[in-house]
């Protein structure tokens, strides 16, 4: 298990020719990652988090601010220390970038070699690793005969190979079909579950982030814009960017195209409900307004698992006469947090 | 057709003289050619031994030799070969001058191929602490060893070419006999005869380059 320290780090790029600017990739971001935890760092792309992403193994050079490793400041290192600093820490890719000129078990046995394991243990290591993912039968495949899946499962065995505390993974399930992407989402809870290994992801997926990550930090322009435990950031987001990854995995509240074509079909009042685990009761809701005589049909929303809590929003036509709606409107604001769309 | 007999043993002899030539300069100046492509690669802007000044040097070297016909650079570089070998003319001229070019030429085709080599392998072996030597010899020279094979017959090819100059400097070879006994004795069955050896060798090259390469690129 490893823990990740960064300080304020900083990459600036130089400017390239004589009429190029100096690009700013990441711009003073501080985030810790706790041993063991599942960490994600989401944005566009171009956000920097790839950039961020290499600051950590040392494969990008921080311009500004600390990098700490299980309290080593790696930050200033040559690039001979960051060699043994970087056998500690594995990294998956979104192209696997899986060496073609050598099989599936030689393709897991690289880093073995690279960190000078002996020749008569590696063979024993590698069956092991090849097991854990999946894949023992597929030892003396090439790699062009790997499905995508196949592919990433054997990345995530050579990451693993010299028993890391720290797994990188950059875009693991980008290039991956839903299904396969979930197969391999899974295998990384695994991963961080059964052998303890501390998981630090960028993605641009809000599944991702909502399927196994503890904890998570939004980029934007370089900058982390909000920081935190996932339920709590996604449930209650602060910037327009979190907001807009927020829509676009949990059923939030309709968007104003949608909002028109729903006031044309429903002529009720319209409200939007907010479900975060536990603060609000839905037998109560619904019990409220059948008491005050108002009907009700749910228009747009759902309730979804984040962070292994449920969060959502419901829509709601409340139908009924002015008075009994506005009376129910009422009562219902004291059992959950509440908007009126309509 | 009877002269043609009368020499054929200078033809067996003339041949072998080209496989000489042909086999040293594809030998040694396959192995220059590999360190120099290799360090082409690697020092550019972005690569893994990135060395602007080497870079630099390296990059007007190949440019300046390249496209100098061989036949000039075999007179050219009689100095050197003098220095060198101890003799301007002669099979030790030629084979030096041949090496210095098939050098060059290679350098830029195994800096071509193994460009190709997607940054993303080169990525990974770095995040698994390897260094740059053995990136080099255990990743970026395997992965692109198909096309590389191409490259080398492709190379192969253009030396054949090149040794035919031989007769410049006083050496043999197939050229050189096709001129001296064929074209300048006006014998069209001795130049085609020799020209027909030289087909032959090259097509032998091309099939053997084209099988390697493949299976290096099926896997």
């Amino acid at each position: 298990m490893t823990r990740v320290e960064l300080h304020s780090v900083g990459k600036r790029y130089p400017a390239r020719g004589r009429s190029g600017s100096e690009t700013t990739a990441v711009d003073g971001v501080t985030l810790e990652v706790a041993s063991g935890e599942i960490h994600a760092v989401i944005g566009y792309s171009g956000a920097g988090k790839s950039t961020l992403l290499r600051l950590v193994n040392g494969l990008e050079r921080a311009t500004s601010g600390r990098v700490i490793i299980d309290g080593e400041d790696i930050t200033g290192y040559s690039e001979g220390q960051l060699r043994a600093v970087r056998s500690r820490i594995g990294m998956i890719f979104q192209q696997f970038n899986l060496f073609h000129s050598k099989t599936v078990a030689k393709n897991v046995e690289y880093p073995l070699a690279v960190s000078g394991t002996p020749r008569a243990e590696r063979a024993g290591r590698v069956r092991e690793l090849l097991e854990f993912v999946g894949l023992a039968d597929h030892a003396d495949f090439h790699i062009e005969q790997l499905s995508g899946g196949q592919k990433q499962r054997v990345g995530i065995a050579r990451a693993l190979a010299t028993n890391p505390g720290l797994l990188l993974a950059d875009e693991a399930t980008s290039a991956l079909d839903p299904d396969t992407s979930r197969e391999v989402l899974q295998l990384l809870s695994r991963v961080n579950s059964e052998l303890g290994i501390t998981i630090l992801l960028i993605t641009h997926e809000m599944d991702v982030v909502r399927e196994i990550a503890q904890r998570v930090t939004v980029m934007e322009g370089g900058r982390a814009v909000e920081q935190g435990e996932v339920f709590e950031v996604f449930s209650n987001p602060q910037t327009d960017t979190t907001r807009r990854f927020v829509s676009t995995a949990l059923p939030t509240e309709p968007s104003a195209t949608h909002l028109r074509e729903l006031r044309e079909k429903h002529r009720g009042k319209l409200v939007t409900l907010t479900f975060r685990d536990g603060s609000a009761d839905q037998p109560v809701v619904f019990q409220t307004l059948a008491d005050r005589g108002v009907g009700v049909s749910i228009v747009h929303g759902g309730i979804t698992d984040v962070g292994g809590r449920s969060f959502g929003k419901l829509t709601l036509e409340l139908i009924g006469e002015g008075l009994q709606v506005e009376h129910a409107i009422a009562a219902l604001a004291q059992h959950a947090e509440l908007e009126v769309l309509a | 057709m009877d002269r043609l007999i009368e020499l054929l043993p200078a033809l067996g002899q003339a041949a072998l003289e080209t496989l000489l030539y042909v086999g040293l300069a594809m030998l040694i100046g396959g192995v220059v050619g590999l360190v120099i492509g290799v360090l082409l690669t690697t020092t550019r802007t972005g690569g893994l031994l990135e060395n602007k000044p080497t870079y630099w040097v390296l990059n007007v070297l190949v440019n300046f030799f390249r496209p100098i016909p061989f036949i000039i650079l075999v007179v050219g570089l009689m100095p050197l070969a003098r220095l060198i070998t101890g003799t301007g003319i002669g099979d030790p001229a030629l084979i030096f001058t041949l090496i210095f070019a098939a050098s060059f030429g290679i350098a830029r085709l195994v800096e071509q191929n193994l460009l190709t080599v997607p940054p993303g392998q080169i990525e990974a072996a770095r995040a698994m602490g390897a260094g740059p030597f053995r990136i080099i010899t255990t990743v970026l020279i395997p992965e692109g060893l198909g096309p590389l094979v191409l490259g080398y017959t492709f190379a192969f090819i253009a030396v054949v070419d090149m040794s035919a100059m031989a007769g410049a400097v006083g050496a043999g070879g197939l050229g050189d006999f096709a001129l001296k006994y064929g074209f300048r004795q006006f014998n069209p069955w001795v130049t085609w005869s020799a020209v027909l050896l030289i087909i032959i060798l090259v097509q032998l090259a091309q099939l053997v380059g084209n099988l390697v390469s493949r299976r290096l690129l099926r896997r």
